[in-house]
């Protein structure tokens, strides 16, 4: 029983890591460039999520949809004023920007509102729990859940079958080409940070509210460990993110249950370091060796 | 229909079109044939937008294009079939061909012309849901086409279709270039193949390292001993 508690968990858990890694993936798979401000944008998430409950007074799933727009519109901005100069320099360049780009919001908010953490509120949803076969599954992990999936179904809907969806698989294919359609290259990257980083806002208030404790240097390590889910599922594969995701958050549980607390952070980067070396273009990736 | 005017084009300090001017009439088959690295694949993607010429002119029908991005230029009727294909592998033969057809709006004419594709190219209905990653180089041209048709373009330009096929393949292709030009679309034809090209072309242009240095009607052109030397590998 206590092993399958875990595993409830670990899904809760990993279904956020996978909301923040689709946008990782997402944003590689068209401008190949690792966003290293993405973590930071799941924290600004988290705050306006945070304002939205307390000071606004709203629920669940205003305070999400506002989290979201507003991280959308943030990925939008900082793809065009950060990076879109940047995206015939060199790949280095990019990444170095974006570490910038990181420091920026992480300073940045620490300069409006103070480096002191918040807690959500724990009244959010009633903390009631349901009870399968001795499992205890809570509501908080429940809404997580229901809510990463919901969002998780929308973006393989907006991918497959919109007219956007099916833009950004073609620039993210072959982006002259794409051109030679008609498609306008530059809208459809900001449309991929618009959705990857909306996603990114969503989890930042499903974390808020499983872990309650929030502050502005919180985006560093679940954006590190969701970039280690991203290159586990193969990184710019949409649904290698998902099961990056969830497998990374069910590894960790495993591990603290098995009496390993302290290394669960440590245990990413070890999933990181083994999959470089037995499978570097990840689980649902096609191994071709990338060309220099 | 197209003019083109004294265009230059460099890649970074490469001069790779010097002083480029060229002409096609509606309706016409032109092609353009030339030898590795002359510059034609060049002188297409600045046709259509993917390079900027320096300094001189385009017009496409009257209008002035050769500032223009590349959507604006397809959304006038002018597409362009990338040497090498370019099909969208992560894609069903069916999405690429959707995709062909992305700057327009009416349903009922996009309806029509799947069916028209599919009709000229029957082996893209079997395989309409098939990746187009998976297809044989000859699917994958015949893809590349039909994606480029999709968007119902006045000018079509094709970079070297025949390139990589079976000779029977590419008697199919060029076959089908032919019945493409007389269902009312004019073409810019690139080609290595001259022998093939000069057969269903009107006009024919030669290039050599950025510069025209010859044109005329294609049969012209086949009497020429320079260019029976050059390029027909005749005698
Ligand atoms: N992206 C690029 N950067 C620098 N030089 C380029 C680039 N693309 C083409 N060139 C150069 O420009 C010249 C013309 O190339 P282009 O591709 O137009 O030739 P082509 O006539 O299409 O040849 P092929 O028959 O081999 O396709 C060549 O010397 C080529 O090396
Ligand atoms: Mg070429």
């Amino acid at each position: 029983m206590e092993f399958l508690q875990q595993l409830v968990n670990g899904v809760s858990l990993g279904s956020i890591y996978a909301l923040i890694a689709l946008g990782y993936t997402m944003v590689y798979g068209i401008v190949k460039l690792i966003n290293f401000a993405h973590g930071d944008i799941f924290m600004v998430g988290a705050f306006i999520g945070f304002y939205s409950i307390t000071i606004l007074d709203l629920g669940f799933f205003p305070s999400l949809l506002i989290s979201m727009v507003t991280c959308a519109i943030l990925g939008v901005l900082i793809e065009r004023i950060a990076y879109k100069p940047l995206r015939n320099a060199t790949r280095i360049a990019a990444l170095i920007t974006a570490i910038g780009v990181s420091l920026l919001i992480e300073y940045g908010v620490i300069y409006v509102r103070g480096a002191q953490p918040e807690a959500y509120p724990g009244d959010l949803i009633p903390a009631t729990s349901l009870d399968f076969l001795g499992v205890k599954v809570s509501s908080q992990s429940l809404l997580i859940l229901g809510t990463s999936v919901v969002l998780m179904i929308l973006l393989q809907f907006i991918v497959h079958k919109t007219k956007i969806g099916k833009a950004m698989r073609a620039v993210s294919h072959d982006m002259d080409a794409a051109r030679l359609m008609g498609i306008n290259v530059n809208n459809t990257i900001s449309a991929t940070f618009a959705i990857g980083s909306a996603l990114a806002g969503a989890a930042g208030v499903a974390f808020g509210m499983y872990y309650t404790k929030i502050e502005p240097l919180m985006g560093i390590i679940p954006g590190l460990k969701a970039f280690v889910a991203a290159v586990l599922g193969g990184i710019g594969i949409i649904p290698g993110a998902m099961v990056g995701g969830l497998l990374l958050g069910v590894i960790e549980s495993l591990v603290s249950a098995a009496g390993f607390s302290l290394w669960r952070d440590g245990v990413a980067f070890v999933v990181l370091i083994l999959i470089l070396i037995f499978r570097p273009a990840g689980l649902f990736g096609k191994n071709v060796r990338e060309k220099v | 229909m197209l003019k083109i005017k004294d265009i230059n084009v460099y890649y970074g300090n490469i001069h790779a079109l010097k002083g480029v001017s060229l002409d096609i009439n509606e309706g016409e088959i032109v092609t353009l044939i030339g030898a590795n690295g002359a510059g034609k694949s060049t002188l297409l993607k600045t046709i259509s937008g993917l390079l900027k010429p320096k300094n001189g002119n385009i017009l496409f029908e009257g209008q002035s294009i050769s500032g223009k991005v590349a959507q604006a230029i397809v959304k006038q009727g002018l597409s362009h079939v990338p040497e090498g294909r370019r099909v969208f592998a992560n894609m069903s033969v069916e999405e690429n061909l959707e995709l062909g057809a992305y700057l327009r709006k009416d349903k009922q004419g996009i309806k029509e012309d799947f069916e028209k594709v599919y009709n000229l190219f029957p082996r893209l209905l079997e395989r309409r849901k098939q990746l187009s990653g998976t297809l044989s180089g000859g699917e994958q041209q015949m893809l590349a086409m039909g994606r480029a048709l999709m968007a119902r373009p006045k000018l079509l330009l094709l970079d070297e279709p025949s390139m990589g096929l079976a000779p029977l393949l590419v008697k199919t292709i060029f076959r089908i270039i032919d019945e493409i030009n007389q269902s009312g679309t004019t073409i810019l034809l690139v080609e290595q193949n001259a022998n093939m090209a000069l057969s269903i072309a009107d006009r024919a242009y030669v290039i050599e390292t950025g510069k025209i240095v010859l044109s005329g009607s294609s049969d012209e052109l086949n009497q020429s001993d320079q260019i029976r030397m050059a390029y027909l590998g005749g005698h």
